[in-house]
C-alpha cells in the first residue's frame, strides 16, 4: 500500500485545538469536522488540501486533548498520513485505532518541507521526497499494531478475533 | 529487575507476575470513562461491534459536563444520545445535570477510584485519579468504545520518571504550582509515553487537592500517567468517599527509572504559565506587567474545595478590579454545596465575581467565558495552546486559584502577597 501527495509541514507541539478547535467539538461528523481541520493554526488548509496528501511535523504532533475527533478530521479530509518527529501518545493510539496512517521518522521531518511531493511506502516504512531525490527510513510498527491497522481499526480487529 | 508502582499496577491487571517497560499487554480495566463530547463517537462505533452489549454496567461513567448545561441544540443531541445510552444499558454511573460535575473532581468524590485500580478515560485529564494510587489514563473514543464492550484495554508498559518530592511549600505555593514547575523544567513533551511517579517526604505535605492538581497535568508534560503513593492520607480519603476495596501498590527498591530529579518545595515560587504552552513558566515575580481582561478559576484542575478556599482567602473583603470579568466554577455539586455552606461563594459574589454551575465550559473554549481578540485571561486551567480559550489572538496564562484571583483584584498577573 502506498499513499502520494503534496505536503503540508508544520513545526513541533501541534496540538488537538488547533487541528480541530473545541468549538466545533458539538459535531461528530467527519465530513463536518474535515472542514474546519487546522482551522486555527492554517486557515489554508481545507481550501488547498487534495485526497492523499500528506501532513510532516515536527516533534509531539496531537499534543492536548484525547479527541478522536483531531485525527478523524485530518481523515476526513483526505490526508493519507501523517509523518511526525514524534507523536503525543493518545493522538497515537486514537490514529492506530481508526486506521489513520501514521510513521514516525525524525530525519523525514526535519528533510521534507512545505510543498514537497511525497510517498510513502506502508509494507516497507520507506517514505520518499520525490521533490528533492532523498529516500527515509521511518519506524515499522509493532506486530500487533500492523494487526490493528490492517483490519483498518481496533473495533474490526476485535470482531475478527471473537 | 524490578518493577515501578505504575508497572505492578499493570502485570495484576495483565494477570502477569512481571512486566518490563516497552512490553504490549491487555489489561482488565476497572472503569471506562466517557463525557459528552467523546461518549458520542464511542458510542457509534459501538454499534460496529458483533455484541450489543457492555462488559459491566457499574464499570462504565459516563459524564455530562464539557457543554452542559447543553450551550447549543447540537451539544443537547450529544447528551441526547447518551442519555439513551445509558438508559438502554442501565449504566448506573452516568451523571447528568443535577447529579454532574467535571469528571475528574467528581469520580473520586463518588468513591468510583480507588487505589489499584486500572482505569481509562475518553478525556486526556483521567491521568487525575493517580493521587489515589490507580493506574489511570487517557485514550479516544474508539479505545474507550472497545472498553466498554470487552472490559479490556491493551497498553504498551511505560517506562517512568521519578520526582523525589522533598520539603514543605510556602503558604502560597500549591500544586499547581510544583507541576507547572516541572513542565516548565522538562517540557511539554519530557515525559512522552512515560510514568511520571512521584515519591518522597514532600508528598506529606500536600493536600489529596494538590495531588490530584499535579497528577492531572501529567498529560501536559505528555505522561502517560502520573502517580502517587497511597499514604494515611489517601487511605482516609478513601475510606470516605468509598465502599469498595483498594489495593496499595508500592515501587520495588531497584525499580528502575529513565530519570530522577529531586524538587524541594520550600523552594519553589507561585508560578505561571506564559502563552502558548504550559512549559512557558516563569515565577509570578518575574512576570513583569501582563495585564488581564478575565480570570477563571475552576476546571478539572483548581475546582475543587481548596482550591475555592484559598481563592476566598485572597478576595475576602477585597474587589475584583473594574473592567475584569472574574468567573468561579465550583467542580461538582458537593463542591458547590460545601462552598455555601463555608460562605466562600458569598465571597466570591460579593466581590464582584460571578459563581457558575460545574462545568468543563471555558477551558477548552467551549461557552461561559469565551475571549476576544486580543484578550488576555488568567485561568486555572491546563492548557494555554493558541486559540484554546476563544480568539486565535487572545492569550491564556496558566496559573494557581491563589495568583488568578490576586490577579482579579489588581487586573494584571500578581502575586498573592500584594
Amino acid at each position: 500500500m502506498k499513499a502520494s501527495g503534496t505536503v503540508f509541514k508544520y513545526g513541533d507541539n501541534v496540538d488537538t485545538d488547533v487541528i480541530i478547535p473545541a468549538r466545533y467539538l458539538n459535531s461528530s461528523d467527519p465530513k463536518e469536522l474535515a472542514t474546519h481541520c487546522m482551522e486555527d493554526i492554517d486557515k489554508e488548509f481545507v481550501n488547498q488540501v487534495k485526497p492523499g496528501d500528506l501532513i510532516v511535523a515536527d516533534k509531539n504532533f496531537g499534543c492536548g486533548s484525547s479527541r478522536e475527533h483531531a485525527p478523524i478530521a485530518i481523515k476526513a479530509a483526505g490526508v493519507s498520513c501523517v509523518i511526525a518527529e514524534t507523536f503525543a501518545r493518545i493522538f497515537y493510539r486514537n490514529a492506530i485505532n481508526i486506521g489513520l496512517p501514521i510513521i514516525e521518522c525524525p530525519e523525514a521531518a526535519k528533510g521534507i518541507a512545505q510543498g514537497d511531493e511525497v510517498e510513502v511506502d506502508f509494507d516497507s516504512g520507506v517514505i520518499t521526497n520525490k521533490t528533492k531525490g532523498t529516500t527515509f527510513q521511518g519506524q515499522a510498527f509493532p506486530e500487533f499494531m500492523q494487526k490493528i491497522i490492517k483490519s483498518e481499526g481496533l473495533i474490526n480487529y476485535i470482531n475478527q478475533k471473537q | 529487575m524490578g518493577m515501578t508502582m505504575t508497572q505492578k499496577i499493570l502485570a495484576a491487571a495483565a494477570g502477569l507476575s512481571e512486566v518490563k517497560a516497552g512490553q504490549l499487554i491487555e489489561a482488565k480495566l476497572d472503569l471506562v470513562l466517557g463525557n459528552d463530547i467523546t461518549s458520542p463517537v464511542a458510542i457509534h462505533e459501538m454499534d460496529k461491534f458483533k455484541t450489543d452489549e457492555v462488559f459491566h454496567k457499574d464499570k462504565i461513567a459516563l459524564v455530562m459536563d464539557h457543554f452542559v448545561p447543553n450551550k447549543d441544540i447540537k451539544s443537547a443531541q450529544h447528551c441526547k444520545c447518551v442519555r439513551e445510552f445509558a438508559c438502554k444499558h442501565d449504566i448506573t454511573n452516568f451523571f447528568d445535570v443535577g447529579e454532574m460535575g467535571i469528571e475528574h473532581a467528581l469520580l473520586p468524590e463518588k468513591g468510583l477510584t480507588v487505589a489499584g485500580d486500572v482505569i481509562i478515560g475518553a478525556d486526556s485529564h483521567t491521568c487525575t485519579y493517580g493521587a489515589l494510587g490507580a493506574f489511570s489514563t487517557g485514550v479516544g473514543s474508539t479505545d474507550m468504545a472497545a472498553g466498554m464492550a470487552t472490559g479490556k484495554a491493551w497498553f504498551k508498559v511505560p517506562s517512568a520518571i521519578k520526582f523525589n518530592l522533598i520539603g514543605k511549600p510556602s503558604k502560597w505555593v500549591s500544586g499547581k504550582d510544583v507541576i507547572l514547575h516541572i513542565i516548565g523544567m522538562i517540557g511539554v513533551d519530557g515525559a512522552l509515553y512515560k510514568s511520571m511517579e512521584f515519591v518522597g517526604e514532600g508528598i506529606k505535605n500536600l493536600s489529596m487537592d494538590d495531588r490530584f492538581t499535579i497528577a492531572n497535568m501529567a498529560i501536559e508534560a505528555g505522561g502517560k500517567n502520573g502517580i502517587f503513593p497511597v499514604d494515611e492520607l489517601a487511605e482516609n480519603y478513601m475510606k470516605g468517599h468509598s465502599s469498595r476495596s483498594y489495593k496499595i501498590y508500592e515501587a520495588d527498591e531497584d525499580a528502575e527509572y529513565d530519570q530522577e530529579y529531586t524538587i524541594d518545595l520550600s523552594t519553589l515560587k507561585p508560578t505561571v504559565a506564559f502563552p502558548h504552552l504550559p512549559e512557558n513558566t516563569k515565577t509570578v515575580d518575574e512576570a513583569g506587567e501582563v495585564k488581564i481582561d478575565q480570570v477563571v478559576i475552576g476546571s478539572c484542575t483548581n475546582g475543587r474545595l481548596d482550591d475555592l478556599r484559598i481563592a476566598a482567602e485572597v478576595l475576602k473583603g477585597k474587589k475584583v478590579s473594574k473592567g475584569i470579568r472574574c468567573i468561579v466554577i465550583p467542580a461538582t455539586q458537593q463542591i458547590y454545596l460545601q462552598a455555601m455552606e463555608e460562605g466562600l461563594l458569598k465571597i466570591f459574589i460579593e466581590s464582584g465575581a460571578i459563581v457558575s454551575t460545574p462545568t468543563c465550559g471555558p477551558c477548552l473554549g467551549g461557552y461561559m467565558g469565551i475571549l476576544a481578540e486580543g484578550e488576555r485571561c488568567i485561568s486555572t486551567t491546563n492548557r494555554n495552546f493558541v486559540g484554546r480559550m476563544g480568539h486565535v489572538e487572545s492569550e491564556i496564562y496558566l496559573a494557581s486559584p491563589a495568583v488568578a484571583a490576586a490577579s482579579a483584584i489588581t487586573g494584571k498577573i500578581s502575586a498573592p502577597e500584594e
